[in-house]
């Protein structure tokens, strides 16, 4: 876990006394709106159709049970009780005051957090692989670049108001679980032929109404070079981007516009400048950093095969939890679980403070006090010793935390829409319940196998539609909720953008559309293994146009 | 032809609290749809903006929203956006302005 120095703990501490200032002084009517409103965003602070709306940063994911207290408390005493965790990893309260916020605000910095840099035009928070330190397939633990990048990025003079607003993911893996191919940068960490670690650095991807998948900048960057690296690109962004539009001005319109060998070329001109007065953080800085993610003594217990198998074939529904929400861990005596906030029916991402506390007693009980949020908008005890899973299940059950249904149809990410957001032209997350209610039976949804369905309530993309196997679009038509979909997306290393299948449809036909394509997946797919994916890939879009629209066509 | 004036109440967001609030007749303002003045005249309705839009110290973003005259003889809004700011959130009935209605 991060630790603050004391230059952060007073950096943030006078952040807060000075927004405190600010707020006091809008109250007062020395400040107006125009002149509050750049203050309140640098601070996190959105204003939303029914309410303020504070969303605070989660250092690439990562949280430890102090943390995860701290913003229950925050729930509690400031919001109503609940939080929403979201696809950038961090968390929203959807109902705090005004004159509470400087509070709010003070309390997150007792736990070392804050909402800095979640809103404007800079670098946000950096996300990161949510089994960072855990997975079996991880090449490297990308947190310690991470935090590298967030102390650099963070009040960074020079890119503080950049063209547009700027984001960064980075995995260690090979498996991208931190959609990295749609970000501005995407940071992939590898090993050259003399298996030296370094970097792929990925520019220009994105989503929102122009979906970019990032392209490659550099195949190897050696770990030295990584800020200097950046800082070309940022400062080759920062005269080049389009700051004339608004709508053109992220840095995968210039990658578009520029080409990517060009605009390579530009990097490496512009790298070639900082290299020769950037200097490479200091070893023992780094050094430092690496010292704050060292894996925790892992328990060295073998795990008791026979009573586990015992106990897991005696219960089904602890049996279907460890089919789905539990992952393989790089230490075979460790697994790591994903704690689905997805219930049947339920909002996606939403956690009640009561909850939070549970999750943050068992990462403490269980879990080497470790808790990750996922870009899905789930939670995640990274490590726990395969012995204790029964009893995890057992509390997170109690909880109302322990829906098997991970990477499954109702695992779905959707983004607040039209009943929270000012942006939004239409409503997602009841969309994502009555999906999740229309196919309740996690059985069925077993059958189905592995589908990720992701609702966006505008054309920003907050909800990643284009990139789920199930996009899901929702429009303002002519003063009515419209929704499109896409289908084929992927997040992955093996990213894809949805094709659109063609005309949209209504609040109340979007359910039963979908349940249509899934009805044409289940007749089609050539074996039970052959997922959505495969089968979308081996047939094209046509089979699923015609599930959609053929009543139509006959009808006409 | 210039198109017909759509009926209009005035609408921002409480400063303290955010929440959604609508210009009365009396021009205090109301939590309430409902009991907001509908402004039929457009020179009428900017009018009203301008003065709302002084306020600055206690609202936030003031604007003319579309409404028209309900059943009961009340305005109502006509775009489902302005539906949803007379009520809340629809995943949480017990939250927001819907909770008092």
């Amino acid at each position: 876990m991060y630790q603050y120095n004391q230059f952060d703990h007073d950096f943030v501490r006078n952040r807060v006394n000075q927004f405190r200032a600010q707020v006091e002084r809008r109250l007062d009517g020395s400040l107006t709106e125009d002149e509050f409103k750049p203050l309140r965003l640098m601070n996190g602070l959105y204003l939303q159709l029914h309410a303020y709306m504070l969303r605070v940063a989660i250092p690439y994911g990562t949280l430890n049970s102090r943390k995860m207290r701290q913003l229950a408390y925050l729930a509690d005493k400031w919001d109503k009780g609940y939080g929403h965790f979201t696809t950038r990893q961090n968390i929203q309260y959807n109902w705090p005051k005004l004159k509470d916020v400087p509070d709010m605000l003070d309390a997150l910095a007792d736990v070392e957090m804050h909402a800095i840099q979640t809103s404007g035009n800079c670098i946000r928070n950096v996300t990161a692989d949510h089994f960072a330190g855990a997975a079996a397939d991880e090449i490297e633990d990308p947190r310690p670049t991470a935090e590298l990048l967030r102390q650099w990025s963070t009040d960074h003079p020079e890119f503080q108001f950049l063209p547009r607003k700027f984001k960064i993911a980075i995995t260690g893996a090979p498996n991208d679980r931190a959609v990295t191919k749609a970000h501005d940068i995407g940071i992939r960490m590898v090993r050259n032929d003399k298996n030296e670690p370094g970097y792929e650095i990925i520019v220009g991807g994105g989503l929102g109404r122009t979906p970019m998948i990032g392209k490659t900048v550099r195949e190897f960057l050696p770990k030295a070079d990584l800020l200097p690296y950046l800082e070309a690109i940022l400062q080759v962004y920062n005269l080049n981007g389009r700051r004339d539009n608004k709508y053109k001005a992220r840095i995968k319109i210039l990658v578009h516009e520029t080409g990517v060998e060009q605009l390579t070329a530009m990097i490496e001109e512009a790298f070639e400048t900082q290299k020769a007065y950037h200097q490479a953080p200091p070893a023992e800085m780094v050094e430092a950093i690496e010292a704050q993610f060292t894996p925790p003594e892992f328990d060295k217990n073998p795990v008791d095969e026979a009573k586990l198998s015992k106990v897991v074939g005696a219960d089904p529904l602890l049996r279907s939890f460890m089919e789905t929400n539990v992952h393989d861990h790089r230490e075979p005596t460790h697994a790591i679980v994903t704690i689905s906030l997805k219930p049947i029916g339920g909002t996606p991402g939403d956690a009640t403070g009561e909850q939070m506390r549970v999750m943050a007693s068992l990462a403490e009980a269980y879990g080497y006090d470790e808790l990750r949020i996922s870009h899905e908008q789930n939670v995640i005890l990274p490590h726990v010793h395969r012995d204790d899973l029964p009893e995890i299940f057992k509390v997170l059950k109690d909880a109302g935390l322990a829906t098997a249904n991970v990477g499954l149809l109702s695992d779905i990410i959707a983004c607040p829409g039209m009943d929270y957001c000012a942006l939004a032209t239409a409503r997602s997350i009841p969309v994502a319940q009555e999906l999740s209610n229309a196919f309740e039976d996690l059985k069925e949804q077993k059958d189905i196998g592995p589908l990720k369905i992701k609702i966006s309530g505008c054309i920003n993309a907050c909800g990643h539609h284009h990139v789920g196997h199930i996009g899901i679009l929702g429009l303002d038509k002519a003063g009515v909720e419209s929704y499109q979909i896409t289908l084929g997306g992927d997040g992955t290393e093996t990213a894809a953008i949805g094709e659109r299948t063609g005309p949209g449809f209504s609040y109340e036909e979007i359910v039963p559309a979908i349940e249509r394509i899934i009805g044409r997946y289940l007749e089609i797919r050539e074996s039970d293994e052959e997922e959505f994916l495969e089968t979308y890939r081996r047939t094209g879009a046509d089979p699923f146009k015609d599930a959609l629209y053929s009543d139509e066509k006959e009808a006409a | 032809m210039a198109r017909a004036f759509v009926p209009k109440v005035v609408t921002a967001n409480d400063l303290l609290e955010g929440d959604v609030i609508y210009l009365m007749s009396d021009g205090s303002w109301t939590r309430r749809h409902d009991e907001a003045e509908l402004y039929e005249d457009e020179a009428l309705a900017n009018e009203a903006l301008a003065k709302a839009q002084k306020q600055a110290h206690r609202l936030v973003g003031a604007y003319l929203a579309d409404a028209q005259v309900g059943e009961n003889g009340k305005p109502e809004p006509t775009h489902f956006r302005e539906a949803f700011r007379t009520r809340g959130p629809s995943n949480y009935p017990d939250h927001g302005k819907q909770a008092e209605l």
